[in-house]
């Protein structure tokens, strides 16, 4: 009996001793020194959204690495804290507290999903983090902290929707996953279509655990729509596709998740996606000189990463956002946050990927959204993509509607389309 | 606006998928007292050797699908000696140590779902890392059946007659052959079977590949109609475990039943209301039989014929 006590409080002891060094390993570290700068990056690797998560931590770490090699932000050095949150809340709110207070991150890139997104956020709002998130998303967050630089619903959906009202006629069916982007996305279905002279003639919505799709595909057989809206989300929505296509069912889709994400058209066999209209700011296709040129984007990403199976929308918001970043920090002179977030809401413009030669994507102050260059890509019937539509598409929803100025004042709002619009209700 | 034949065929649809995903697992379960968590990850292995033996191998479908059964049915082989039953690693450690360093799962119910389950989570990340993210798919073959504005894919359509296929071989394995009466001999009175001169650990053996080779069938056979992921074993768990609980003890009998119950449920919630009600139907009546007929369809008939025997 004695013995065994003696064993705990030994144990006791010798977990003490190593919670010690591990502190004194942090404090000893980079954490907050003044010749590099510490950026976290938390993207998954594993789980639910590996597929999707895995091309953003590569292309974060792509721009890093050029970065770096061409002297670092003002001459310091970047250095990286990316563990693998594994597509779990829980992890990533544990992740996010340790790259605060322990890893003293001067910036934070984080997450795949808005559920991953609202989980955290609470957090970075607590401590002030500046906090850019990459994916895109419903729309409506204005936040002081937060840079959401994706594309959002009203920008992708704005994209490709009024485009397939002009070819194709003014019946929609609505698909989505059955959660707040979806929801929200098709809020934005009817939004867009009321502007666009079109109506919604049914919608459905299907829990992400869900993979078949009988009865949905019934369903729409039966409403006829002129086109389809889908935004399906994750690997269990992704079997939609093959199903629908040995259905029989061939009416055109437009959708703002699949294809650019999760890249559909390279996994699934022809013609499943045939017919499919993509409304994205970014897809490995898209034919712009900075993207397909020698040395271009696509090159120098598949360069670092020969394995890599896509180089995905997510991943070139993620890429050019570091470089609005480094933009900001010499502009900034300082990785002092609040000074970087000033900068940042000084008018911060990238020549990115997506834009086509001599035009620039700008970061807008008030919202902090991107006015992006959005396209629409179709798949033809062997799964190649063409561009059949491309312009800029502001962020118009926190600017117009809403009136969101985070340069004037300081707030951590996500809006919705319900508070704004009758037939989004 | 119910149409008939949409009807039908959302049925045959249910059906085929509730008693292909239950199949393995009901045998396991019922026969072995083993709850296999990774089942959904044997219907993966199953997906996968397909894919990869019709893909990148290049074989006929037909032919990657028996490759796709053979090697989940090798792998199940593999986890009942070297986990479940231990037999692998208790003979290296009699020889190392002179004892046995692991008792088998078998009947131990709440051991073999966190064993099980362990397992699922090693498979799943071991797949990841081994073939990635995700896997090109195979196409669905065999086309639509289209009739007036609407259209079915034949395949799936074909894949209840499958399912019917598959209940039948079951039923003759179990009750037509020399294994099947050892099989049962076995599950009822293990030492006494033992006396008879039953080789229980190797129909124990038999048994758990067999059940993991129909979990592989199932894989196959799905193989041309969902994402190839690591993780998708998951989404055949739920039907799966539901359809066990309702069919109750008698595997063959139970799983068509359920089978036949279940999908009609969830074919009329899906085509009437829609898919998400579709699913909450499905869980209302697993919630419901565990409630008044805890021990499934056919220990409830079981219970009655009891009776009746007893009244008589």
């Amino acid at each position: 009996m004695s013995d065994r006590r003696l064993g705990r409080r030994e144990f006791l002891a010798s977990g003490a001793a190593v919670a010690g060094t591990a502190i004194a390993g942090c404090t000893g570290g980079s954490g907050g020194s003044d010749d590099t700068i510490t950026i976290g990056v938390l993207e998954d690797r594993s789980g639910n959204f590996a597929l999707v998560g895995d091309p953003k931590h590569k292309a974060t770490l792509l721009a890093i690495e050029e970065i770096n090699e061409a002297g670092g932000i003002d001459g310091r050095e970047i250095e990286v804290f990316d563990p693998d949150p594994q597509s779990d809340n829980q992890r990533y709110q544990e992740l996010t507290r340790r790259a605060i207070n322990e890893e003293e991150v001067d910036v934070l890139w984080a997450g795949y999903s808005s559920a991953t997104r609202e989980a955290i956020r609470p957090i970075i709002d607590r401590e002030d983090q500046l906090y850019f998130y990459t994916t895109q998303y419903e729309g409506g967050v204005c936040d002081q902290n937060v840079f959401a630089v994706g594309p959002t619903a009203r920008q992708q959906l704005g994209s490709v929707l009024p485009y397939l009202v002009e070819e194709y006629g003014t019946d929609i069916y609505t698909i989505a996953a059955d959660y707040n982007f979806g929801q929200l996305s098709a809020d934005w279905v009817k939004v867009l279509a009321n502007e666009n002279g079109a109506n919604v003639v049914g919608e459905e919505f299907i829990p992400l655990s869900n993979s078949q799709f009988g009865s949905t595909i019934n369903r729409i057989q039966e409403a006829d729509p002129d086109f389809v809206m889908s935004m399906l989300v994750g690997a269990n929505h992704t079997s939609f596709y093959e199903q629908k296509a040995s259905a029989g069912l061939e009416v055109p889709i437009g959708t703002s998740t699949a294809m650019a994400q999760g890249y559909e058209h390279r996994r699934l066999d022809p013609p499943a996606m045939e017919n499919i209209y993509a409304g994205v700011n970014y897809m490995e296709e898209v034919p712009t000189t900075r993207n397909t040129e020698d040395g271009g984007f696509v090159d120098r990403y598949f360069e670092m990463w020969p394995d890599a199976p896509y180089l995905n929308e997510e991943a070139e918001t993620n890429y050019f956002s570091v470089y609005m970043y480094k933009e900001a920090v010499e502009q900034a002179g300082t990785t002092d946050q609040e000074e970087v977030k000033t900068a940042l809401e000084s008018g911060i413009s990238y020549p990115a990927p997506e834009a086509p030669e001599g035009e620039e994507i700008s970061l807008d102050p008030e919202t902090h959204h991107v006015d992006h260059h959005m396209w629409v890509l179709r798949a033809d019937g062997e799964h190649n993509v063409e561009a059949v539509d491309d312009r800029v598409i502001p962020e118009t929803f926190l600017t117009e509607t809403v009136g969101c100025d985070l340069t004037a004042e300081d707030e951590e709002t996500q809006y919705t389309p319900q508070d704004f619009f009758e037939e989004a209700g | 606006m119910v149409n008939g034949l949409n009807l039908l065929f959302q049925f045959l649809d249910s059906f085929a998928f509730i008693v292909l995903a239950a199949a393995g697992l009901a045998i396991i379960f019922g026969i072995m007292g083993v709850i296999n968590l990774a089942h959904g990850e044997f219907i993966m292995v199953g997906a996968y050797a397909t894919t990869l033996a019709n893909v990148r191998v290049g074989l006929p479908l037909p032919v990657a699908m028996l490759a796709g059964v053979a090697v989940s049915m090798v792998f199940g082989l593999l986890v009942e000696r070297l986990i479940i039953s231990g037999a692998v690693p208790n003979a290296l450690s009699r020889r190392a140590l002179g004892r046995d360093v692991i008792d088998p799962l078998y009947d131990r119910l709440a051991d073999s779902m966190v064993a099980t389950w362990g397992l699922s989570l090693i498979m799943i990340q071991g797949v990841r890392i081994t073939f990635g993210n995700s896997l090109d798919q195979i196409g669905t073959p065999l086309g639509e059946i289209a009739y007036g504005g609407f259209s079915y894919s034949t395949y799936r359509v074909l894949l209840a007659g499958v399912a019917v296929g598959v209940l039948v071989l079951a039923y003759y394995v179990f009750t037509r052959t020399d294994y099947g009466m050892r099989a049962r001999a076995t599950i009822q009175n293990e030492s006494t079977a033992k006396a008879l001169g039953v080789d229980t650990e190797r129909t124990y053996m038999t048994t758990f590949a067999f059940g993991s080779g129909l979990a592989g069938l199932t894989g196959a056979l799905y193989a041309p109609t969902i994402t190839m992921v690591p993780s998708l074993g998951g989404s055949f768990l739920v039907e799966a475990f539901v359809a066990v609980v309702v069919g109750g003890p008698s595997v063959v009998l139970g799983t068509a039943l359920a089978g036949g119950l279940l999908g009609s449920i969830n074919a009329l919630f899906s085509n009437l209301v829609g898919t998400f009600f579709g699913r909450i139907a499905l869980l209302v009546t697993a919630i419901v039989m565990l409630r008044f007929l805890p021990e499934g369809i056919t220990g409830y008939v079981e219970r009655l014929r009891e009776r009746r025997r007893e009244g008589a």
